[in-house]
């Protein structure tokens, strides 16, 4: 079965579920046929999943000196 | 059988990192969050037998310590889960604020790419501030959706509200961070090298028509 056909305000409404990974697959199915034939839509989402991904990295700090030592410890006490 | 205490510290020192960067973002601090990391830990290994397999330490680890940040803070009296009637609401969802219709330049083809300059230009210390600053709740569902990126139904769990709720919460909370983030560009200046000129919009970002005053 093709695709549904959707127009950019329905794309704009799911986009941020299509980033998150939420949709079903008939829905992702017509969101990438959207996507594939619509700059500006495709744009967006590209703009999404990049500030996803940059939130994403915030929990990539190293963990504060010592960390390791102290919880080392704390486990050790159990 | 239960997890051994060697294998416990080796999963557990394998994710330290993470775990600190997402408590951080959580409680807002670093003793809070080593506070928060310390009693997970603790709790993790009271409940060890809970760990069905240790190939699951990681998403097993992060669930205890989003469950210990809830119910710290809803022994402090803070309710993170907690929302008024009209942030149930869906009315004001749309449209939200959105960076991108702010800078986009539909007419730019080649030599220029404002979206992308602005998440070039963005900062890291920019995202941190500008997470640290939303509401609680806002700020708690963007950490498990995108720092932890957990599924929709797996945020409505932890937090114990249904999963329409975790849509349009996250919709207000991710326009909240564009909102704040847009502040914090033109704080420092923001002005894309591609300008073609300003266009007027809504605060919701929507263009609207010529100016009629």
């Amino acid at each position: 079965m093709a695709p549904e056909e959707i127009d950019c305000e329905q794309a704009l409404r799911r986009l941020l579920e299509y980033v998150d990974r939420e949709l079903g697959d008939d829905e992702r199915a017509g969101m990438e046929r959207h996507l594939r034939t619509c700059r500006s839509c495709f744009s967006r989402m590209e703009f999404e999943r990049q500030l996803k991904g940059r939130i994403h990295d915030l929990s990539l700090d190293a963990a504060p000196a010592g960390a390791r030592d102290r919880i080392r410890a704390l486990i050790k006490g159990f | 059988m239960p997890i051994s205490k060697e294998a416990f510290e080796t999963e557990v020192l394998a994710i330290l990192s993470p775990l600190h960067g997402v408590a951080r973002r959580l409680t807002r601090n670093d003793a809070d969050a080593e506070d928060l990391v310390s009693e997970s830990i603790t709790r993790a290994w009271r409940a060890r037998e809970s760990l069905v397999e240790e190939g699951a330490f990681r998403a097993w680890m992060f669930r205890i310590l989003n469950n210990t940040f809830i119910s710290e803070r809803r022994r402090a009296g803070s309710r993170p889960q907690a929302d008024t009637l009209a942030e149930e609401g869906d009315g004001d969802a749309w449209p939200p604020f959105s960076v991108f219709e702010r800078v986009h330049q539909p007419f730019l083809l080649w030599f220029g790419n404002p979206e992308q300059e602005f998440l070039d230009k963005l900062l890291r210390e920019e995202l941190d501030r500008a997470l640290a600053e939303l509401p609680e709740h806002y700020r708690v569902v963007i950490v498990l959706a995108d720092l932890e990126e957990l599924k929709y139904g797996e945020i409505a769990e932890t937090l114990g509200i249904p999963v329409g709720t975790v849509r349009s919460r996250l919709a207000r909370a991710r326009s909240a961070l564009q909102a704040s983030l847009w502040e914090l560009a033109r704080d420092r200046g923001w002005k894309t090298s591609g300008a073609i000129g300003n266009r007027e919009r809504t605060p919701g970002g929507m263009r609207r028509g010529p100016r009629r005053d």
